[in-house]
């Protein structure tokens, strides 16, 4: 499916560009400038809703057209300017940067009148503007101080969005440790960026970079390789440098954590693609293995402790360090294969991962939003309070199923098709000549069947135990629906799950031209589909969500007309739960998520070292008769216990050490200078 | 040709769904004739089909639409799969549609919204059903995934219909270790995921030693009718897949009357003696305890990595 070059020029990009910046800046400084606080939010949100589907419209019109957009301004920025390059892998970040942001920005038009007199509506409606700009931004830098300087902007935005609830507790320290370990990623990536331009040249530009790497020495090229993965790898959260991810993303709004679990982790991915497979051009199979060795623990270590959560958004954040893993177990797979000339199964590979990126951006968004719904509702984020809310709010619970479903892969959604994807890749690891590397690839596969197993455990705990059965909480009794705003932002992401999951075979083609030429790939536009149906390389396998998807509304549709024409009993009664004789059911009798959960606790519990605290208050006669019991369990997480408490109390052990020299006397510090001063003269003298 | 192809394809459904309940009803009475007992005859279940199908439901006030709707997906579900399936030819005209891994998250669809049931009604045994049925359906994916892998590696394909035709062109590859361990692990998993012993009791009502009962206690009338018929069509999906894609004789190539007869014939003869392993298998074992079901899972999981291993080694 393509649109020919000469309906849309590069003039129209260039306005289209236009037209994003300017629909962000008017959504910036309306929020910044304007008086009453409905046009504050009004502002903010046609602002961003015009930019982000600027940048829709401008990264499809790249993906169906092949119609590029290069800017260049020299004096911004030292050495060589600030310059931007929309190219295939942008422009599909593009996408999926719209694709979020409208749905987004609607949502938040609802969501933050209820901040209102709270915090500062005018920071958030600028800063989610900001954010969004700095995003569509990023993805088309050309250059090394572009990339950097977008970056960082990013990360302070999403720093002051997350700290916007700073007076409930745990949020403050979330966003320091957010802004900690963004700003450890940071180093790394300037480090990588220097040895990629490398000589005496210092051009910061992507193209010149793309030749130096060339010539760049082997041990240099796995430094560059080692430094993108912690960089990048700590924006998206790969373990085990996630832990700001459960701290952050659920403390912040919840139209920031849609934005961030569903395009700002990406931008890792993105990263990681465009210095691995475009500037470095490929490496050895190493790499690859690292990048799936990684992504699988990532996605075990996600899943298995979102399980375990009972607070919904944290949840929900565990499982997007889950899905960077499967993203990140396609990239390898990919890598691996282009590493042995398997160009066919590199792209399948990829192909995988980015339809899990766009995917993942759909239904984490949805969820998140869903989750922000019920949030705006209740005013309680622990599932142990809720229940019952498929009754209060319908919308919200449809909407949050298709989510479910969707992160469950459950055909005909979307998730299913990146998932299959994924599997038909790590399949082909048997044309692998190496062994010892081939017989990763089932080992990979039986983790990722797990992980999905488990995801999809965790999501019928998810739904069922917040929106099923009885309410457990007066707030949950009294719920209301959400306002329309964000119903619409809820309903367009649930719409975007069902056609990326119906329509697979017109997103594989168009993944096909955003890998084509990267890396040495070759244009597959028209290997993997054909007709309705999606396939794998060399006819290794067919499937076709789209007939599926058909013969399931057809046989839904037939059941009950079958049922009616067999004359079967069509009386429904509504009475009572049957509850063994005794009369009334209260919430304390229903499944709670904690118990839900227990028997994967039981089969994990080498993982999960649970730690269990009971105490029980006897009757003073009797110790037959209980007048209380206390029961509480806790879980910490595995890479807190291992490395990062010992790493803090280090840090702090030294630094308390170093306090030695402050003794506060005024003479000691003059002595201190002093003594530098002659050694600096000393060393000038003689080095 | 191909109307001749779609014409099997709904025969083929019908025969499905005509054989499930014989085929969970033969298992019932071979387990009562072993236990001493004289039994119900192999034909009750349509008997029950019937009297459920002609009463009323009567459903909890707590329940919402998700416990109407779910009987309808969990059935649509499990007959979709049954399009893929080759039970009486092979390749199915509908072959393309989807392939084993299609299968395997179809039925995990039906198994999601059985559990969503289960804990709509807010009784303390949905919620547990619901509990002990994901468990036990997430710890089997890995199995099922290294097994189908296993399977696809000596095919070429994870396609249902190219497995069994490779297996007809060349038979030495079904006596393959890798094959046969993955038939252990299958078949180990098959217990699991159609609630048989030892790992779920499909004849107790007791509340400690249920799983997919205890989801649909709650569920009376035609539902209950959907939701027994499409648990019956499981079984018998999942003993079909044992048998034509392990032992592939007898299923037709072409669409030759003589041939798809003494396809039927076969796919009935394979169906019994899989009924009676398995009704021998239920009544020596006693009933796990959920905590060891795990363990049994994952001996599962190590035959089927062994086969995959087996597989690659021996290409």
């Amino acid at each position: 499916m393509t649109i020919p070059s000469n309906l849309i020029s590069s003039q129209t990009m260039t306005w289209l560009l236009v037209v994003m910046i300017a629909g962000y800046g008017i959504g910036a400084v309306g929020a910044l400038t304007l008086g009453r606080s409905l046009f504050v939010r009004a502002a903010a949100t046609s602002g961003a809703i015009i930019g982000a589907g600027a940048a829709f419209i401008l990264g499809s019109a790249n993906l169906l057209s092949g119609q590029t957009l290069t800017i260049q301004i020299s004096d911004i920025l030292p050495i060589t300017g600030f310059a931007l390059r929309l190219d295939g892998l942008g422009a599909f970040f593009l996408v999926v940067i719209g694709l979020l942001g409208v749905p987004v920005a609607l949502y938040s038009f609802g969501y933050s009148a209820a901040y209102e007199g709270r915090y500062s509506l005018r920071l958030i409606g600028a800063m989610l503007n900001g954010l969004l700009l700095t995003l569509s931004l990023q993805v088309m830098a050309d250059n090394a101080l572009t990339f950097l300087l977008l970056w960082e902007t990013m990360s302070l935005s999403a720093y002051w969005m997350v700290v916007t609830e700073h007076d409930q507790p745990g949020t403050l320290q979330a966003g320091g440790w957010y802004i900690a370990m963004t700003h450890i990623g940071f180093a790394a990536l300037v480090a990588m960026f220097l040895l990629l331009s490398g000589g005496d040249a210092m051009s910061t530009s992507f193209a010149a970079m793309r030749a130096n790497a060339l010539t760049l020495a082997p041990l240099a090229r796995d430094a560059v390789f080692l430094l993108a993965l912690f960089g990048f790898g700590s924006k998206a959260g790969v373990v085990p440098l996630h832990v700001w991810l459960p701290m952050a993303h659920p403390v912040a709004p919840s139209h920031v954590s849609a934005l961030m679990s569903g395009v700002v982790i990406k931008m890792g991915i993105y990263g990681l693609l465009r210095v691995t497979l475009d500037l470095l051009g490929g490496g050895p199979a190493w790499w690859g293995a690292l990048v799936l060795a990684v992504g699988t623990v990532t996605a075990l270590l996600g899943v298995l402790y979102a399980l375990m959560e009972h607070d919904l958004k944290r949840l929900l954040a565990f499982h997007s360090v889950e899905n960077i893993g499967i993203i990140l177990i396609g990239i390898g797979a990919g890598l691996i294969f282009r590493s042995y000339g398997l160009m066919a199964l590199a792209t399948l590979g990829f192909i995988g991962g980015l339809y899990h990126t766009i995917n993942h951006a759909s239904f984490k968004g949805l969820l998140f939003l869903g989750a922000g719904s019920v949030l705006h509702a209740t005013g309680t984020r622990n599932m142990e309070e809720m229940g019952g809310l498929i009754k209060r709010m319908p919308w919200t619970a449809l909407f949050f199923l298709i989510g479910a479903a969707a992160i469950s892969a459950l055909p005909p959604l979307n998730g299913f098709v990146s998932e299959w994807l994924v599997f038909q890749a790590l399949l082909g690891g048997f044309n692998i000549p190496v062994p010892e590397v081939a017989v990763a690839f089932p080992l990979a596969v039986g983790m990722l069947a797990l992980t999905s197993g488990l995801a999809a455990a965790c999501f019928v705990k998810a739904f069922g135990i917040s929106f099923l059965a009885i309410p457990r909480s007066h707030e949950a009794e009294h719920a209301h629906e959400a306002p329309l705003s964000m119903r619409i932002g809820m309903a367009i992401l649930a719409l975007a799950c069902i056609a990326l999951g119906l329509a697979p075979f017109s997103v594989v083609p168009l993944l096909g031209g955003v890998l084509a030429g990267l890396g040495g790939l070759p244009d597959t536009r028209s290997v993997f589909t054909l007709n309705l149906l999606v396939q794998a390389p060399a006819g290794f396998a067919q499937v076709s969500p789209t007939w599926i998807g058909l013969g399931l509304l057809i046989l839904l549709a037939l059941i009950p007309l079958v049922m009616r024409l067999m004359h079967v009993n069509r009386k429904r009664r509504v009475s009572d739960t049957w509850g063994c004789g005794r009369i009334g059911q209260t919430p304390r009798m229903e499944y709670t998520a904690t118990s839900f959960a227990e028997p994967l606790r039981r089969v994990f519990a080498e993982l999960y070292r649970p730690t269990k605290e009971l105490s029980i208050d006897f009757h003073p006669e009797s110790k037959y008769f209980v007048k209380s019991i206390k029961y509480s369990s806790r879980i910490t997480p595995l890479f807190d216990r291992v490395l990062y408490d010992p790493l803090l109390r280090l840090i702090q052990r030294i630094s308390r050490q170093v306090r030695r020299i402050q003794t506060g006397s005024l003479h000691l510090y003059l002595m201190y200078v002093a003594v530098i001063l002659i050694l600096l003269l000393i060393a000038a003298r003689w080095f | 040709m191909i109307v001749t192809g779609y014409v099997l394809e709904i025969a083929q459904v019908a025969l499905a769904l005509l054989l499930a309940p014989g085929l969970a009803g033969f298992v019932r009475w071979l387990k009562a004739r072993f236990q001493n007992r004289r039994g119900a005859p192999p034909w009750q279940p349509y008997f029950e089909l019937r009297k459920l199908f002609g009463k009323e439901v009567v459903m909890s006030n707590n329940a919402s639409w998700l416990f109407r709707v779910a009987p309808y997906i969990i059935f649509a579900s499990t007959v979709t799969v049954t399009l893929l399936v080759p039970m009486i030819v092979a390749p199915l005209a509908l072959d393309g549609m989807g392939d084993l891994l299609m299968v395997v998250y179809l039925l995990l669809l039906g198994t999601f919204f059985l559990a969503l049931a289960g804990l709509d009604p807010g009784t303390a045994f949905g919620g547990m059903g619901a509990s002990r049925e994901m468990t036990v359906a997430a710890i089997a994916e890995p199995t099922i995934a290294l097994a189908i892998f296993s399977l696809a590696l000596s095919a070429g394909s994870t396609n249902l219909g190219r497995i069994v035709t490779q297996e007809l062109a060349n038979p030495a590859v079904t006596v393959s270790p890798g094959h046969l361990l993955a038939l252990a692990a299958l078949f180990i998993v098959t217990l699991a995921e159609t609630g048989r012993l030892p790992v779920d009791n499909p004849a107790t009502h007791l509340e400690l030693t249920m799983i997919h009962e205890a989801m649909i206690l709650e569920y009376s009338g035609r539902y209950l009718a959907l939701i027994e018929w499409a648990s019956w069509l499981k079984l018998t999906i999942f003993f079909t897949l044992l048998a034509n894609l392990f032992v592939p004789w007898g299923i037709a190539t072409t669409f030759d009357p003589a041939a798809l007869t003494l396809a039927v014939l076969a796919l009935i003869v394979k169906l019994a003696v899989l009924g009676g392993i398995v009704a021998v298998v239920e009544t020596r074992v006693a009933k796990l305890r959920l905590f060891r079901v795990p363990e049994l899972l994952g001996a599962s999981f190590v035959l089927a990595l062994l086969a995959v291993t087996s597989s690659f080694l021996l290409k």
